[in-house]
Order: structure tokens, then sequence, then C-alpha cells
């Protein structure tokens, strides 16, 4: 069957992908450029079109402590959040990822304060990257909304067990209009199946405790499993994929390569900038310039397998991040690729490009004078800056 | 009690039984153990009233000693007693 072409924002797409999920529970608090996907979720709860619990809430902490008890109630629940909102659930996201609830969150990528900025960067989910939930980095709109179903199927699955941010770049995406793809009600509530909770509270003949103290004797244990799990999830996503894929006749993968099998020089981006990083690709190939690019669709569980054969026999490469973490050599996905292809045979000069902060525009020239650079790189070898910053005023 | 590898506990910290916290000897924290001089006992079980951790056994309304698996070594027991018949006494080093 055909699927129904709509015109949505990313918010609007995450908010249909959540009318067909229909989860049992969504507490949240509205933020910027959040807000839409709960005020549309709500308008749904309020017209009687989904029968979800909503829990409006006073702040995100409370959203995700609600979220919590929720979960651990045996509830399929839902929430979504921006930036200071992310931050403020700090405590709680590292909770639900610990407790293993596998809960999902879109999250629209914004800038975190000071000084305050609603725009899009990825420094809000890019600190989370170390709290154990799984991590999708969207393009468009229409990835918003496939992996926001695709994340339920995951976040469940009994191997895996671990909450997942579903990113979405503010504003680019979430308040820009797509023609969406959107499945059959019947198919996608198919798809992901009634939800069978592992341990809910409310199983009264099957007591159990959530949140007991852990001390030097298990604590350990508890946070090998949750490596497992991850681990567990590099493996078990690729078969989801497959299935997915099938279902919907869809094309997803954890990474998505772009010209680049025999390309020289490369870049590698997430989220809505590989759009902008396609185009350029495209016009370089015109002029015989053999560029490529790479996009990691999946963060957590962090791919490093297929990006070092994706990357391998590159000359130069150009990790575009957007975010900064101040350690003085680079951004996040900087660092865990060049790490990743530490010793490697064959593995290209490396360096990184700190880019659209606070939702600076990346232009096509921005992104030619990366490629430029890299071009300078593989004929000579030699790097100039191991850092560049794009796009600020020097 | 044997501590069990990562692969055979529950994930996520979740205890799946009810009622098993006395299998966990909390008197492994101790660094003083309570020891009661027998003559001096009026069992007035002040102590098994005072006791935060239910560590003072008594029997036929008599206080009959403590459960060192679960004492913590507090002295609230020997802070209270009215007589002074309990002395903390520090637990041998390396036992």
């Amino acid at each position: 069957m055909a699927h129904k072409t709509i015109a949505f924002t990313g918010d609007q797409a995450t908010a249909e992908a959540m009318r067909q999920i229909e989860p049992d529970v969504v507490a949240a608090y509205p933020i910027t450029p959040q807000t839409e996907i709960v005020m549309t979720f709500a308008q749904f709860v309020a017209d009687g079109k989904v029968k979800t619990e909503l829990i409006p809430v006073e702040s995100e902490h409370s959203a995700m402590s609600a979220c919590v008890g929720a979960g651990a109630a045996g509830a399929r629940t839902m929430t979504a959040t921006s930036a200071n909102g992310l931050a403020l659930m700090w405590e709680i996201v590292y909770i639900t990822s610990s407790t293993r609830l596998p809960i999902v969150m879109p999250v629209v990528n914004r800038a975190l304060s000071a000084p305050i900025n609603i725009h899009c960067d990825h420094s809000d989910t890019m600190g989370a990257r170390d709290s154990g939930w799984l991590q999708i980095y969207c393009e468009n709109a229409q990835e918003v909304y496939e992996n926001t179903i695709l994340a339920i199927k995951i976040a469940e699955h009994k191997d895996i067990l671990l909450p997942i941010m579903v990113c979405q770049d503010g504003f680019i995406t979430s308040h820009a209009v797509e023609n969406i793809e959107i499945f059959d009600d019947k198919k996608v509530k198919d798809y992901i199946g009634e939800y069978k909770p592992r341990a809910p509270l409310l199983d009264v003949d099957k007591p159990v405790t959530y949140g007991p103290l852990d001390l030097q004797d298990y604590y350990f244990e508890h946070k090998r499993q949750q490596s497992e799990a991850v681990k567990n999830a590099l493996e078990i996503i690729p078969k989801i994929l497959v299935d997915f894929n099938k279902t919907f006749n869809r094309k997803c993968d954890f990474i998505e390569e772009y010209k680049l099998n025999d390309a020289e020089i490369a870049i590698v981006v997430l989220s809505s900038t590989a759009g902008a990083g396609k185009v350029t690709v495209d016009k370089l190939r015109e002029k015989g310039i053999k560029a490529g690019l790479l996009r990691p669709q999946f963060f957590r569980p962090f791919p490093a397998d297929r990006i070092i054969k994706a990357l391998k026999g590159k000359k130069a490469v150009t990790v575009l991040d957007r975010a900064e973490s101040f350690s003085g050599h680079g951004g996040p996905l900087f660092n865990e690729i060049r790490s990743a292809l530490y010793g490697q045979e064959n593995g290209p000069i490396i360096k990184n490009a700190i880019y659209g902060l606070g939702g600076r525009d990346i232009f096509i020239k921005d992104i030619e004078g990366i490629f430029k650079d890299l071009e300078d790189i593989a004929k000579s070898g030699k790097v100039k800056n191991w850092v560049d910053y794009v796009g600020v005023r020097d | 009690m044997e501590n069990k590898s990562w692969k055979e506990i529950p994930i996520g910290g979740l205890i799946d039984k009810g009622g098993n916290a006395k299998e966990y000897n909390t008197g492994d924290w101790r660094t003083f153990k309570p020891v009661k001089d027998e003559k001096k006992c009026i069992n007035c079980m002040i102590c098994w009233v005072y006791c935060p951790d239910s560590s003072i056994l008594a029997k036929d309304g008599k206080m009959v000693g403590f459960d060192l698996d679960h004492c913590k070594g507090c002295g609230i027991c020997a802070s209270v007693c009215p007589v002074k018949c309990i002395d903390m006494v520090q637990e041998e080093k390396g036992k």
C-alpha cells in the first residue's frame, strides 16, 4: 500500500509518529523548539484521538521522573525536550538508562545557555553521549518520523532495553515544512506490537524493587550489563533495520555513505547539514574532484567498524562537529572517529571543523572551503590546523 | 555469600524477590561490635526498642544477644543502656 504524503514540520512529524505509537504515558514540559511536538500531541489527547495519559509537569526534572515512574509501573512511555530542558533532566536521564527503561525521547537539538540561544547545535545531546542512552541523529523530517517509530522497536528489544534519543536539528528540521510519507496507522501499530514490560511494578504477583542502593559489591556489575546492552544493540539493530525496511519499504541504515566509495577526500557530518554537504559533493564531482560524504545516523551505539570500513583508503577526512567539547583538541564526533581509526591500516589523515554553534548557518561555500583544505592536505600530506572553526568571524 | 557475576543478576539493579534484605550481611560494615556483660544486664529491653537495625535478639522477654550479621556497630544500644552493660569493642583487624 502506498504511503500517504502530508506536509509536516519536523515537530509535527514527531507528534504524528507519537499519535500512531499511542504510548500509555507521555510526561513533558514545553521548551523551544520542542514545544510544537507536545502541543500537537496534547491536541490529539484532547480530541480523543489517542488514549495516552498526558502528564503536564512543572519542569523537565519532573517530566523525566514521571517517565521513570510510569516506565517502572509497566507503561510504554515517551517524552520530548531540547537543550536546557535536557540539562535540567540530567540526573534522571542517567537513572532512566541505568534502570533499563526503554523510553523514547525526541530531542530537538538546541544550543545550551549561556548566552541564551534557542537555535540549533548539538551541545545538548552530545553532552548526554555518556549517559547510556542510544542516540539517532536525523537528517530531515521524514527520518524523524521513521526513526521515532523505529526507536520503539530498538529500545524495547529484550536484549537491549535502553532508552533512545531521536535527535533533529532545532528550527532547521523542527520548524521547516516538508512533504512526509506517513505509514498506515494499523501497519505502525502492528509493527511496534503490544508492549510487554519486563518487570512491571503493577504486577502484584511478582513483586520487584526498583532503584535500590548498590554499593562497591554490585554497582560495577550493573554498569558492565549496560556496556553489554550497547554492544548487543550494535549487533541487533542491523536485523531490526532489515525488518523495518522490509515492512515499510525504506532504506534506513546505521550510516549513510554518499559518493564515498571512490572518494579521495570526504567529510563526516550528522543531521541536517548533510543536505548542504551532499550538494557540495555533487558540485565538486562535476569538476572531477573525488569528494564524498559520510553521515552516521546512529551515534550511540557508535558504529566504529562501519565507519572504519567506510573511510578506509581515503586520503584526507574532515569531521564536522556542531558541538564544542572544550577539550582543546576538537569536538566529540571527531575524537570518537579519530580514536576508532587510530592504528588502522590505510587510514586517512583526519581533522576537525567545528561549525554552526548557536544556529550559525553553514553555507555551501563554507563546505567548499573545507574540501579545498582537504585537497591541499591530500596533496601535501601536511595539516596546518587540526581543528578549524568554520563560519566564525576571526 | 558469594557475589555473583554480571551475567547472573537481574539487569537495571532490580531486586526480583521480596523479603530478602536479611540475606545482605550489613554486619560486614561494622568497625565496633557490641559486647554484653551478662552479669550487669537487667533485661530492661531499652536496647531492643532503640536498635535501628532490629539486631537485638530477644527470647521469652529477655535480651539474649546480637544479630552480628546485621548489626552495623552504631553503638546506640551501648549509649541508651541504663546500667552500661554494653561495650563497643573494635573488630579484629584483617578479620
